[in-house]
């Protein structure tokens, strides 16, 4: 059985990132639900990266 | 007038919220503008446009939070920060102090059951997030739009080898397994699987067969994309394959505007494979053929004909009206009798993008080409959305009416707006609108139309004019704003309601083509 065909033959629980209303609709219609809290990445998380790409070849 | 602000380093609320909230703090006396939004580039440029600028606001970035407030009184400013907390609390103690993890991965750990991501997040964002849901094994239903054609040919292509589900970007509907998700309805469960390329072509489906007494099993939402040839209907193709192996379901209904040429070759081969029933609506091309299928020939006609399949009858095409045809003309002679011979003209003013579409084509085929924001030709297109001409068909779901506002199925303002101004033209017979219910959608949308309406009568009736307005809601009576209230609460108004957007716009042809005839 594919994995879509399983979803449709399962309960649902989602995680919902985003819009809390539709996690909210989720929990109205019973369904296990987790919100991630969500951030947008800093903006200087490319160079915080590097900077630890840089460490990591030394 | 001086702006004051008030600024929170590293908070996040969802734009959605903000929005809302901000409308309401609007309403506080003494606040000539207020903007409460993440510090992103669209909001700074807002922020700019409204006069609202300070030098905090311009230090801040994407993950800061601002209050901006113009106000004479600082006074003023105090009771817009306090009711702001206020608003955010009751919001965040509504949330019942659900643990919220801070990742995908964190929060499957949390929910090792979890077997789908609904992501709604910004755009530039959002194509990351689904990539990192695929590798956690989940199905990912992306509600977000400016997601990239290659980003997505890349997560549907990573999807379909490990056998998952993208739904989307720009995926508004879903309903898996009879739970909703999105803007979707509380649709009756039954024997009917949709494939739809469009959410309220989804909406206006789905609901339609619950009110012909069917059901639906699943409806699985693609994004407007997925059968242009850059994608290749990945997504579509999967699953047909899916509801095809699906025992629940019996008829298999497809909803899409009409796919490139080689695409729907694709699309029929693999629906000859499936052992089921089949509906196939394209919008626009009505005219195809093929022994295999059954073709709608509107949303109502494709529900329609989708509960005759279940039930084991035959299909037969359905493009007129529920009531009989001389309570329609009754009708229409009494509407048109309201009318004077300087209004010959119909607006129509839609929160659902596929619904402004049908009734551009159901017009354009009684010969009647309309100006539009989304028009069917190009020399019809407005130059401003805004401004409306002749006979005009507006999708209020535009990036024009939506940069830095909320969709107008969760927030009525942009088309209060319009029927103020469209009412306020001489020129204006007839306005038609939709009223989307369900989860996601506004709590009351027919109250907010119901309320502008009567502000506009006022306005027209001292100039002792009348304007028809046609109506229809796309909803159910499980929906919690309730279907047959909503409807109620527009007849109330003096609004003609119909059942479908077919028989809604098809109403509105005849009342015009009766106005030509008699004046």
């Amino acid at each position: 059985m594919s994995k879509i065909t399983e979803l449709l033959n399962q309960d649902m629980a989602a995680i919902n990132l985003g819009l809390e209303r539709f996690y909210d609709d989720l929990k109205a219609q019973r369904v296990e639900c987790a919100q991630v809290n969500w951030k947008p990445p800093a903006a200087n998380q490319d160079k915080i990266a590097s900077l630890l790409a840089g460490l990591k070849d030394r | 007038m001086p702006t004051f602000c008030n600024v929170k380093r590293n908070t996040y609320f969802d734009s959605v919220t903000l929005m809302i909230i901000s409308n309401q703090l609007k309403e506080i006396d003494g606040a000539a503008e207020v903007l409460a939004g993440m510090a992103t580039d669209l909001n700074k440029e807002l922020a700019e446009n409204l006069g609202l600028m300070t030098s905090d606001i311009r230090a801040l970035e994407a993950n800061d939070f601002f209050l901006a407030v113009q106000a004479h009184d600082a006074a003023v400013f105090t009771e817009v920060t306090q009711t702001l907390e206020t608003l955010l609390k009751k919001k965040s103690s509504s949330e019942t102090g659900d643990y919220r993890p801070p990742t995908t991965a964190s929060a499957v750990r949390n929910l090792p059951q979890a077997n789908i991501a609904v992501i709604s997040l910004p755009g530039q964002y959002a194509a990351a997030e689904a990539e990192k849901a695929l590798d956690e094994g989940l199905h990912v239903m992306l509600f977000s739009d400016g997601v990239s054609l290659a980003d997505e040919l890349r997560l549907k292509q990573k999807a379909h080898e490990k056998g998952l589900l993208v739904m989307g970007p720009d995926c508004g509907t879903a309903i898996l397994g009879g739970t909703a998700l999105c803007f979707a309805n509380a649709v009756r469960r039954g024997k009917i699987g949709i494939v739809g390329a469009s959410g309220t072509g989804i909406q206006e489906v789905s609901t339609l067969i619950d009110k012909f007494g069917g059901g639906v099993s699943h409806a699985i939402g693609t994004g407007g994309r997925d059968l242009k040839a850059e994608i290749g209907g990945i997504m579509m193709l999967d699953a047909i394959d899916a509801l095809g192996k699906d025992e629940g379901t019996e008829v298999l209904v497809i909803i899409s505007k009409p796919p490139a040429a080689e695409i729907t070759a694709k699309i029929f081969d693999k629906l000859r494979t499936v052992p089921k029933k089949v509906v196939v609506h394209f919008l626009g091309s009505d005219e195809m053929e093929d022994a295999d299928f059954t073709f709608g020939k509107s949303l109502e006609d494709t529900a329609c004909k989708a509960v005759l399949l279940a039930e084991g009858k035959e299909p037969e095409d359905f493009v007129g009206f529920t009531a009989p045809l001389a309570e329609i003309d009754r009708t229409v002679e009494a509407q048109a009798a309201k009318l004077g011979e300087t209004q010959p003209y119909l607006r129509g003013l839609y929160s659902g993008g596929t619904l402004a579409y049908e009734a551009l084509l159901l017009l354009a085929a009684e010969g009647m080409d309309c100006y539009s924001n989304i028009p069917l030709k190009s020399e019809y297109k407005l130059e401003n959305a805004a401004v409306s001409r002749e006979n005009t068909i507006i999708d209020f779901g535009e990036d024009e009416f939506t940069v830095g506002k909320p969709h107008p199925m969760i927030d009525a303002t942009s088309r209060q707006e319009a029927i103020l101004k469209e009412a306020a033209d001489p020129t204006v017979g007839i306005i038609l609108f939709d009223v989307v219910l369900g989860y996601g959608a506004h709590e009351n949308i027919a109250g907010e139309m119901v309320s502008a309406i009567q502000k506009a009568r006022t306005q027209y009736a001292a100039e002792q004019r009348e304007i028809v307005f046609v109506g229809f809601v796309c909803g159910t009576e499980g929906d919690r704003q309730g279907l047959e209230k909503s409807e109620s609460l527009l007849r109330e108004s003096g609004v003609v309601v119909f059942p479908s957007n077919a028989q809604a716009v098809r109403f509105a042809q005849k009342l015009l083509e009766a106005k030509k005839a008699g004046g």
